[in-house]
C-alpha cells in the first residue's frame, strides 16, 4: 500500500544530509512552508544549498534558518528586500554565497531538472551581467534564427519544501490561488519532495482533472493547521 | 523658449493606458506602471498577468477582505476577476518568454536610443543585486514600454545613446513614456510619437541631447 502521509513534520524531515540542495517554495506571503523550514532548522542539516526566489524576510522561516549559519549558498532571485537584515548582513560578512537567477531562469531551471532536460537557450539575460559565470567568465551563448540565447543548465534538489493546500495518501496535491508559485516546478525538480497540506482527502476524493501536482512528484505529506495570520499564507475573511 | 508643463503621474498613467487595446494580455510593473490599471480605457477587457501565477488580476481588495494567498508580484493583496487563472511559476515566466504577453509597461534608470534597457541595477559598488522578474518582463512580451520622467532630478537625460547602467535587456524597449514627450525607439533611434503641448522640438531635443526623428 502506497501512504505518504506523515505523522509529524520531523518525520518526514527525516534523513535530509549536510550538503543538500534544498528547494524551498514560497513568493511573498503565499505558499512559504514555514513549519518545514522550522523543522529543517531543529533537524540540523549543515552546509546546505537553498533555492528560493527570496533570501528571506524579517526574522522567521527562512532568515531563521539564514542565521543558524547552516547554508552555506542560497540561489534566488530577489535577495534585497526591505526587511533582508538577516541576509544582508551574512552576505557583507561573506559568509553566505550568492548565485543570482533572472526569475524565469530560475523557475524553467527548476523545469528542466524535473523534466530530464540537459540544459537550455534562454534569452533571458542575454547581453547582461547574469549571462556571467560565478568567475567571471560568460555563460556559453548561441545566434538561433537571429536571435541570442544563454546557455542555462538545470538545477537539482536533493529535497524539495513546498506547501500546499490538500492532499491524499498517493500525495497528489492541489494549492490555493497564488500560493501554487514554484510549488509544483520545484516538486517535479527534487529527488525527494516533502509537501505540508491543510487537509488530507480519502484517495478518489480529489477530482482527477484539477490535480495540480500528481503524486509521482511527492513523496511526503504532512497535515498541519491553518494559520489565520499574513506570514501562514492565509488569513481568514 | 518653451511654456509646458510635464504629464502628472495620473496623466502618464493615463496616456500610457489610452495605447493599450481591447482583449491585451499585460504585465504591469511594480511601482509607478501599477497605476495605469486604474486608467484603462471603459468599454474594453484587458488581461493583467502577475508573474506569480495570475491571469486576470482585479482591483485592491476591500480593507478586511485581505487574502494573502492572492497577492501581486509587489507582494500586495489583489483580487481575481471572473475567469482569471492560477498557474505555476514555470508556466507565468512560459508567458513572457514564449511572447504571449502583448504587452509589458516596466519603470527604468535608463533606455537607450534603439531599446536597451537598465532597470535592475545601479551598479553601485557593495550594493546587493536583485534581479526579480524583470529581465523575463524585458524580453518577452511582444512589445515592452518604458514608463519614467525623461529627466532624472539632477535634470540629466534617461533616454541616453547607451547605458552606463548595468543592462537588463538589449533592444528590447520599443516605446518610452515618459512625463514630457512618448518616444518611440528603433534600430536606427528615436521616434517621436507625442510630446506635451508648448514643448518645441528643438527644446525636447535638447534636453535628450539626442536627436528625435519626427
Amino acid at each position: 500500500m502506497i501512504n505518504k502521509i506523515s505523522a509529524s513534520v520531523a518525520e518526514a524531515l527525516s534523513g535530509i544530509e549536510d550538503g543538500a540542495t534544498v528547494l524551498i517554495g514560497g513568493f511573498g506571503t503565499a505558499g512559504i512552508p514555514n513549519e518545514l523550514i522550522d523543522g529543517l532548522i531543529e533537524q540540523g542539516a549543515r552546509e546546505l544549498t537553498v533555492v528560493n526566489n527570496n533570501a528571506g524576510n524579517a526574522d522567521a522561516g527562512l532568515a531563521a534558518l539564514l542565521k543558524t549559519g547552516r547554508v552555506r549558498k542560497i540561489i534566488c532571485s530577489f535577495p534585497r528586500q526591505a526587511d533582508s537584515w538577516v541576509f544582508d548582513e551574512l552576505y557583507r560578512a561573506g559568509q553566505i554565497e550568492l548565485e543570482l537567477v533572472p526569475q524565469g531562469n530560475l523557475a524553467e531551471r527548476l523545469r528542466a531538472a524535473g523534466a530530464g532536460v540537459g540544459a537550455f537557450f534562454t534569452p533571458t539575460g542575454f547581453g547582461t551581467e547574469l549571462a556571467l559565470n560565478a568567475d567571471g567568465t560568460p555563460k556559453e551563448t548561441r545566434r538561433i534564427d537571429g536571435k541570442d540565447y544563454v546557455l542555462e543548465y538545470p538545477i537539482h534538489g536533493d529535497v524539495a519544501l513546498i506547501k500546499a493546500e490538500a492532499g491524499d495518501r498517493w500525495g497528489n496535491l492541489l494549492y490555493r490561488k497564488a500560493a501554487r508559485n514554484f510549488g509544483p516546478v520545484m516538486a517535479t525538480a527534487a529527488r525527494r519532495t516533502i509537501a505540508t497540506v491543510h487537509e488530507i482527502l480519502e484517495l478518489g476524493a480529489i477530482d482527477p482533472e484539477t490535480i495540480v501536482t500528481p503524486g509521482i512528484f511527492v513523496s511526503k505529506i504532512v497535515k498541519i493547521e491553518r494559520v489565520a495570520t499574513q506570514a501562514g499564507g492565509f488569513k481568514q475573511a | 523658449m518653451s511654456h509646458y508643463t510635464k504629464r502628472s503621474k495620473q496623466e502618464l498613467a493615463q496616456r500610457v493606458a489610452q495605447d493599450i487595446f481591447d482583449g491585451a494580455y499585460v504585465n504591469l510593473g511594480i511601482g509607478q506602471p501599477t497605476l495605469v490599471a486604474n486608467y484603462l480605457p471603459a468599454g474594453i477587457e484587458v488581461v493583467l498577468h502577475s508573474e506569480n501565477g495570475i491571469l486576470g488580476m482585479g482591483a485592491a481588495p476591500a480593507t478586511g477582505s485581505e487574502d494573502y494567498d492572492l497577492i501581486n508580484a509587489g507582494k500586495q493583496p489583489v483580487t481575481l476577476l471572473p475567469g482569471g487563472s492560477f498557474f505555476h511559476h514555470a508556466d507565468s515566466f512560459a508567458m513572457m518568454r514564449g511572447g504571449h504577453l502583448d504587452i509589458s509597461v516596466l519603470g527604468a534608470f535608463q533606455v537607450s536610443a534603439t531599446g536597451d534597457l537598465a532597470n535592475w541595477s545601479t551598479g553601485e559598488a557593495g550594493a546587493i543585486p536583485a534581479v526579480g522578474g524583470a529581465m523575463d518582463l524585458a524580453v518577452g512580451a511582444k512589445q515592452t514600454w518604458v514608463m519614467m520622467d525623461l529627466l532624472t532630478k539632477k535634470g540629466e537625460s534617461k533616454v541616453v545613446s547607451a547605458c552606463s547602467y548595468p543592462l537588463t535587456g538589449i533592444a528590447c524597449v520599443k516605446r518610452i513614456y515618459s512625463d514630457l514627450a512618448t518616444l518611440e525607439c528603433t534600430p536606427d533611434g528615436l521616434r517621436l510619437i507625442d510630446k506635451v503641448e508648448g514643448l518645441e522640438h528643438a527644446e525636447l531635443e535638447r534636453l535628450v541631447g539626442l536627436p528625435v526623428a519626427i
